[in-house]
């Protein structure tokens, strides 16, 4: 028997934060140090989830099983498949960036934003391991508590209402989600995941009813146009560490569900309401561009950049559809794949972008795009990463950004040219807003006294970026063990959409 | 007539209770503790508790059957309930103690009256006629009325006694014009043989008699629905909230909650269970109107009290769900949801005391600004309290709404189980302000908290015990339904 490594990885974490709790407030540079060695020794204990991953099998891998609540017959049942384990990878690595970035700039309360954000960890990987709905569900909500009190103990000036909006809206999002999980317990007899995705038979309206209920919960979290509007909100409010959690993991929470409940569990639903979800992704992906494109401050722009690049994952998720109905076995793989490999690949691009945001913040204070400029010229080693990130935010080949669009482009494309001809666009869109706003902020003559006095990234930053940009390369380069890893259970997954329930 | 036949001895419990209560008002008199907080009042009142809990406790779901001729019935859902009691009880004197003292109140009527209500509760509970289930009810109300106007100078506590008091009248009247209809209808007071009448009235052809047992019905659901405070009976929970000195609304918001629950089970349930298509959309009414009326008003609030007491009619509401789903899972989940709910509410009570000092009530919730800069520990209890009275996960309350949707929904009522979850996002919002000013706001002083050691430890429990109970919720629950039967 081998060491029940999610449960680790969940629970590590958790333990952690009571450990820096109790440390108090009155050391924390200790506090510091121990928090960031937690985050380091759960990333390495989430290492064996790549290198001992079996990517010949679609089944779920590490699985963890007892009895929780025998009454009413939930378990404390976890796994991890080609989808999920990714996704905890990129979430044992973001925290340890995120503690290593709030290092300086936190000095309010140490110990409760470090352990804030390991709870956070502990919770997110717990919702991507988790196997039984209900398990799934705790973890799902438990992971707004957290978030809440980061964004709003410190966050920006209007920090009270964003962290308010944020809470009730995902919170609103998931009660229907509830009901909706506890009525396929009931008509399964029990709330493993993968019993209820294999439940026979579901009528189209119960599946319809269902998918809508899912729908309210993911469709807020990815955010979906027009149900994103607390978006914007929470991740200009947010401090760096909690924009960065946000927009590398909890947005990924939402692409996550799609694919693990609302697909396999309501697939003729899903199918029927596919032509609305792939017009939101659209309107996300060119209307949401277009706004970005007017922003005047950097990490709102950041927020709408990542709102129109999580269309894509709802849109290579749903053309699966239209492809699968053209008796297109491989578009539709190739579209969920490419929605897959965009979620990990944007959590690395837009976790940097708004890092990078955070390191010029912690100097100058401001967000704004105008009071920047010439930044290249008193930081070049930033300028240099910053301008990688901003590629990679565009889509450029060789870049991990280019890597998620462009599987999505040629699935879609398969499935209806329009769809690829209005996704293309936002390689045009994406160039356009990141690329001013580099353009505006790093190159031109040095903009006020306040460039003229930056410094360079120190260390600890430019390990923070650099690990980020290795990671943005090596994806785009070679992003074969990625999507080897997933192939199989994408596939699967692709069988199960196929397969009516009716 | 033997005295065998009564079996005492399945009272035994009430009896050290009643005793206790008029010892230690003898006691309270002929010793004079003005100087050294009332200790010995104070600790014979736990002791009485304590002992009395541990009493029904170890005696647990023996099924005695019947006693004192038919009067009185002792089984596992009263055992449990009582045992609950014993314990808000116990928690409601630790709580109140320091902040009694604080305001010159702290005198042994509050103790004696106390008990009698506790006395009155555990009568309530295992009540099996319509005779004693009265006595028990207004052995409770008596002394509630008298604890409400405990603080004597106070206008706002007068005006909330004798609200109260009208309110609590009007109840008891409806209540007892709906029992003498259903004596009418069915010749006994004896819960049981009524049972058996109203079972073979039901199953005959409609008549007359079937139109009394239903305006029975009405009236009695009229009632019990005064005394849980649901909606639109519920206009004397937030003014008897607000103006009663804190500990006292603690006490009262807590414990008789349980015997409430216990009497629209014992009568509903035990005895009406035939009318379940009645009284079945009566509370569907009750329920949504309680969880609309109660989550939107508290929105406003400023007063923490005020906002509790709306809280609590929501919370009425979720709970009316369990038992309208009209099945032994359904009254498993209104169980559950009553007994954890008592618990939350005994916190966030107990926090507002906690907070409090002479001269200062900390029931605005303006008051509990920066509650994290002053002391870590107790924001964090506090903040355990509101999540889990929100539902969030993973704390008990969540479980408490989990188990109730769930039987709403297996019995096919889903527009109910959405309009609750509705009700329950607009209440967060009033939750969410609570944890907002103690985390995001500066406090107005920055005095360190330190209350009294058994009330920290005892808060700290409280607010622990929601968290593991939100943890490992196994057991609880099994036991919430084991009483009815249900493995």
């Amino acid at each position: 028997m081998s060491l029940p490594l999610l449960s680790l990885v969940i629970w590590l974490p958790i333990f952690g934060a009571v450990a820096v709790l109790s440390l108090g407030e009155h050391r924390p540079v200790m506090v510091r140090r121990v928090a960031f060695g937690i985050a380091a020794a759960t990333f390495i204990l989430s290492l064996p989830l790549f290198t001992g991953f079996d990517s010949t099998s679609y089944a779920m891998q590490f699985v963890e099983d007892a009895p929780w609540i025998p009454t009413f017959g939930i378990r404390y049942s976890l796994g991890v498949d080609g989808i999920s384990a990714p996704l905890i990878l990129l979430t044992t690595l973001s925290t340890i960036l995120v503690v290593l970035a709030g290092w300086e700039s936190i000095q309010y309360r140490v110990s409760q934003y470090m352990a804030a954000f390991l709870v956070m960890e502990g919770v997110m990987n717990g919702a991507f391991a988790a196997m039984d709905a209900i398990l799934f569900y705790v973890f799902w909500e438990g992971m707004l508590i957290p978030m809440f009190l980061i964004i709003g103990i410190w966050g920006g000036p209007r920090r009270i209402y964003a962290t308010i909006k944020f809470f009730l809206y995902t919170f609103l999002g998931s009660v229907f989600m509830l009901v909706a999980l506890i009525y396929l317990g009931y008509l399964t007899g029990s709330f493993n995941i993968l019993k209820i995705q294999a439940l026979d038979h579901l009528g189209l309206t119960a599946q319809v009813l269902i998918f809508i209920a899912f729908m309210l919960a993911f469709a807020v979290k990815v955010p979906m146009w027009p149900v994103h509007t607390w978006l914007p909100d929470a991740h200009v409010e947010a401090p760096t560490g909690g924009s960065v959690i946000l927009a590398a993991i909890m947005l990924k929470m939402g692409g996550y569900g799609f694919l693990r409940l609302s697909l396999p569990i309501t697939p003729d639903g899903s199918q029927l309401l596919s032509g609305l979800m792939i017009a939101l992704s659209l309107i996300a992906v060119v209307y949401i561009g277009f706004v970005a494109l007017v922003q005047q401050d950097m990490k709102k722009l950041i927020a709408y950049s990542s709102i129109s690049h999580m269309g894509f994952v709802t849109l290579g998720t749903f053309a699966a559809f239209t492809a699968l109905s053209m008796g297109s076995h491989n578009a539709a793989v190739l579209g969920v794949e490419g929605g897959v490999v965009q979620m990990v690949s944007h959590g690395f691009i837009s976790g940097a972008m708004f890092l990078c945001v955070g390191v010029l913040y912690d100097r100058v204070h401001s967000r704004l795009i105008s009071d920047y400029g010439g930044v290249a010229n008193t930081m070049p080693i930033f300028a240099t990463l910053m301008v990688l990130f901003a590629m990679a935010n565009s889509g450029l080949p060789g870049t991990s950004g280019f890597v998620g669009e462009f599987m999505v482009i040629l699935g879609a494309f398969q499935a209806n040219v329009w769809y690829a001809f209005w996704a293309a666009t936002s390689l045009i869109l994406g160039a356009a807003y990141t690329l001013w706003m580099v353009k505006r902020v790093v190159f031109g003559p040095i903009g006020n006294d306040h460039v003229a006095a930056l410094s360079d990234i120190n260390n600890r930053e430019f390990v923070i970026l650099g690990v980020l940009a290795l990671f943005v390369l090596l994806l785009g380069l070679w992003p074969a063990p990625l999507v080897d890893m997933m192939r199989e259970s994408v596939s699967h997954l692709v069988d199960q959409i196929g397969h009516s329930k009716l | 007539m033997t005295f065998e036949m009564l079996k005492l001895a399945a009272a035994s419990p009430e009896i050290l209770v009643l005793a206790g209560a008029c010892a230690i008002l003898m006691v309270d008199v002929f010793k004079s503790q003005q100087g050294e907080g009332r200790a010995l009042t104070y600790w014979l009142s736990l002791l009485v508790l304590l002992v009395g809990g541990w009493m029904t406790f170890s005696g647990f779901g023996e099924n005695v059957g019947p006693a004192l001729n038919g009067h009185f019935v002792k089984d596992a859902l009263g055992d449990l309930l009582k045992i609950f009691i014993y314990l808000t009880a116990f928690t409601t004197f630790v709580y109140s103690r320091d902040y009694l003292q604080d305001r010159g109140l702290l005198k042994g009527e509050f103790f004696v009256l106390g008990l009698f209500a506790v006395l009155g509760m555990l009568v309530m509970v295992s009540a099996g006629s319509f005779l004693m289930l009265f006595l028990g009810l207004e052995l409770l109300s008596l002394p509630l009325y008298a604890m409400v106007a405990l603080d004597r100078d106070s206008g706002v506590a007068t005006e909330a006694a004798m609200k109260y008091f009208v309110m609590g009248a009007i109840a008891s009247g409806m209540l007892l014009y709906g029992m003498s209809m259903l004596y009418g209808a069915t010749g006994s007071l004896d819960l049981l043989r009524v049972s058996e009448a109203v079972h073979r009235v039901m199953a005959g052809k409609a008549g007359q008699e079937q139109l009394v047992l239903i305006f029975g019905t009405i009236f009695i659901v009229v009632g019990v629905a005064f005394k849980l405070g649901a909606v639109p009976f519920h206009m004397w929970v937030p003014d008897v909230y607000q103006g009663s000195p804190t500990a006292v609304t603690l006490f009262l918001g807590t414990a008789p909650k349980l015997a409430a629950f216990a009497m629209l089970i014992r009568l509903l349930v035990g005895t009406l269970e035939p009318l379940v298509g009645q009284w079945q959309q009566m509370l569907a009414i009750l329920a949504v109107l309680s969880m609309a009326i109660g989550n939107v008003v508290a929105i406003s609030q400023t007063n923490l009290k005020r906002m509790l007491g709306y809280s609590t009619i929501a919370h009425v509401g979720f709970l009316l769900l369990g038992v309208l789903a009209g099945n032994p899972q359904g009254y498993g989940a209104a169980l559950f949801y009553a007994i954890t709910y008592s618990l939350m509410a005994l916190g966030s009570f107990g926090m507002i005391l906690l907070l409090s000092r002479v001269g200062f009530e900390a029931d605005r919730i303006e008051d509990f600004k920066g509650l994290n800069d002053r002391s870590p520990w107790f924001a964090a209890m506090m903040a355990i309290l509101m999540f889990s009275m929100a539902g969030v996960p993973p704390f008990v309350g969540f479980w408490a709404k989990w188990e109730v949707l769930r039987a709403v929904v297996n019995t096919g009522q889903m527009w109910i189980a959405i309009v609750a979850v509705g009700f329950s996002v607009i209440g967060a919002w009033y939750y969410l302000r609570v944890i907002w000013y103690m985390y995001f706001e500066k406090p107005y002083d920055t005095a360190p908290l330190v209350p009294a050691v058994d009330m920290g430890v005892m808060m700290s429990a409280n607010g622990l015990a929601l968290f593991y109970l939100g943890v490992f919720p196994s057991s609880l629950m099994a036991v919430c339904l084991m009483v009815w039967g249900v493995r």
